[in-house]
């Protein structure tokens, strides 16, 4: 039987409109990390989507930036349980970079310099649901959170947006990524607390 | 960032002897440190133990509830001392 | 050594302004090595929990253990056992745990114990066994990195040691801000002066146990290596 530790609550986790459950919400910007931060320079940094048959569509940082961007102000939801409101962001919208691209996937597994990947249903990713963003708070995204570019899918879990995103690999079959693989749940919603395998 | 010390807990529910003070050779770059000095990464969902030189994965363990995750990684066999 | 065991809080005694040791009991505790952690183990009344490391900062004394607390701003568990957690009330803790970074006190050899700020905890339990064993011991040195005096934990201890004044147990503030007056070593971080000491050569077979934050104990186990000691005869342990 467990024992009550009396009078520990640990970060008070309580629920409401905007407050996913068993979350809490904190002012810092926790810096989470699973390995060691990559240095990438911007002319060496390029951004590669790949369909399911191969096919290839490439930026680099140049590219990238001359493509239309959108700024977001958005909440985010980490499985270790810290949410953030109202953070702004700017970056190229999936939908932009999906543009013209024919796919019959149904499944996205994003990539990181690091080696770091995570796994989403492709449908997720348009709608206006999902960046590359490489502004944060008006500054350049600092490397600790994610620079150059990170994926921003705030609709899930905060794992799902890849640090250090470097690539899109499309395809027909859904491949799990490196949490996903470590009994990390396939989707993460954060408001049906999907966490786990077994949530 | 922690080092492998901070592993002996959740370990010591998968291994009898204490596994910190097992020395592994790391496949990817051939060091060879003890399970002790490895680089933990253990702010995140779970904790992702390297190669303090090459970064490599050497293993990952998760505490979920109700179960215990291990993950050999990028392998390397582990050595302990016997008697 | 896999199970949780309840720990009682007896009492809790200050280390710096914020920063505490918690004297506990723990049911059937087995005894422990000098540098050995402990993980502590706190359930809220919703099932909550929450798991973290402490090093013991005392030697072994029957059911008796230590651990050391700097509460973290915006901390989750450690102000709440540095401020909060009732004398009188539970805890569950695993261990002991570790069997790198420790000392074994039949260990012939010098001893060199390297200190970033709290990281002292783990290195305190080492020096309290080697005092514990009087004139029979190895010789000992602890260089303590500190930020100003306020910061300097387990006073007495250190005071002990600098009143003994026996040169085969020594001790040395290396304060990086603000010294007190009349400290004999300029302000400033560690450098290999610190740890360049006759009797801890690395021809004298001296092994040294380096413990703090993360930056501290690269740079520090980079300065030992540097001065020649093998890489396996410097145990770190950091955090943070």
């Amino acid at each position: 039987m467990a024992t009550l530790t009396p009078g520990f609550h640990g970060h008070r986790r309580t629920r409401g409109d905007r407050l996913p459950p068993g979350q809490f919400l904190t002012e810092d910007f926790p810096v989470l990390s699973a390995g060691p931060t990559p240095e990438v320079p911007l002319d060496q940094w390029e951004f590669t989507l790949t369909t399911e048959d191969g096919g290839r569509h490439r930026w680099t940082w140049e590219q990238f930036l001359a493509l239309p961007q959108q700024e977001v102000t958005t909440d985010l939801h980490c499985v270790t349980r810290w949410s953030k409101f109202d953070t702004r962001w700017r970056g190229v919208s999936l939908d932009t970079l999906l543009e013209g691209v024919t796919t019959h996937a149904r499944y996205a597994l994003a990539e990181s310099y690091g080696g770091y990947t995570t796994n989403l249903p492709l449908a997720d990713l348009r709608d206006g649901k999902a960046w590359i963003a490489h502004t944060y708070d008006g500054e350049p995204l600092a490397a600790e959170h994610g620079g150059p570019a990170r994926l921003l899918v705030p609709h899930l879990y905060f794992w799902k947006s890849a640090k250090w995103i470097t690539g899109l690999t499309l395809g027909r079959t859904d491949r799990r990524g490196f949490w996903e693989q470590f009994g990390y749940h396939d989707y993460g919603d954060p408001w049906r607390e999907q966490r786990t395998w077994n949530d | 960032m922690r080092d492998g010390n901070a592993l002996a807990g959740p370990l010591s529910d998968l291994f009898l002897p204490d596994p910190t003070t097992a020395w592994r050779l790391c496949p990817g770059c051939g060091t060879d440190a003890a399970l002790a000095a490895l680089h933990v990464y253990d702010q995140g969902p779970a904790a992702v133990a390297r190669c303090p030189r090459c970064s490599e994965i050497a293993f990952r363990v998760a505490r979920h509830p109700g179960q215990l995750w291990f993950d050999f990684g990028g392998g390397g066999a582990l050595r302990f001392p016997t008697t | 050594m896999s199970d949780w065991s309840r720990a009682e809080l007896r009492a809790r005694t200050p280390e710096s302004a914020t920063a505490r040791t918690l004297h506990l009991t723990v049911d059937g505790w087995p005894g422990h090595l000098p540098g050995q952690h402990v993980d502590v183990r706190l359930t809220a009344d919703d099932g909550y929990r929450a798991v973290r490391s402490y090093s013991l900062s005392a030697p072994a004394d029957g059911d008796r253990i230590e651990i050391s607390v700097q509460p973290a701003p915006h901390g989750e568990v450690s102000p709440y056992l540095a401020e909060d957690f009732p004398v009188g009330a539970g805890i569950e803790v695993k261990g002991p745990l570790g069997g790198w970074f420790v000392w074994k006190p039949g260990r012939p050899g010098p001893v060199l114990l390297v200190a970033g700020g709290s990281g002292i905890a783990p290195l305190a339990a080492m020096l309290r066994a080697r005092l514990d064993l009087g004139d029979d011991g190895p010789p000992f040195h602890l260089a303590y990195s500190l930020r100003d005096p306020g910061q300097r934990w387990f006073g007495a201890l250190l005071d002990g040691v600098a009143k003994a004044e026996d040169p085969a147990v020594t001790a040395a503030c290396l304060y990086t801000r603000t010294a007190p007056p009349g400290h004999p070593r300029p302000v400033g971080r560690i450098t290999a002066a610190d740890l360049d000491l006759p009797g801890f050569a690395p021809a004298d077979g001296a092994l040294a146990f380096v413990c703090g934050p993360t930056a501290f104990v690269e740079k520090a186990a980079g300065l030992l290596v540097h001065l020649g000691h093998r890489p396996d005869r410097v145990r770190t342990e950091r955090f943070g």
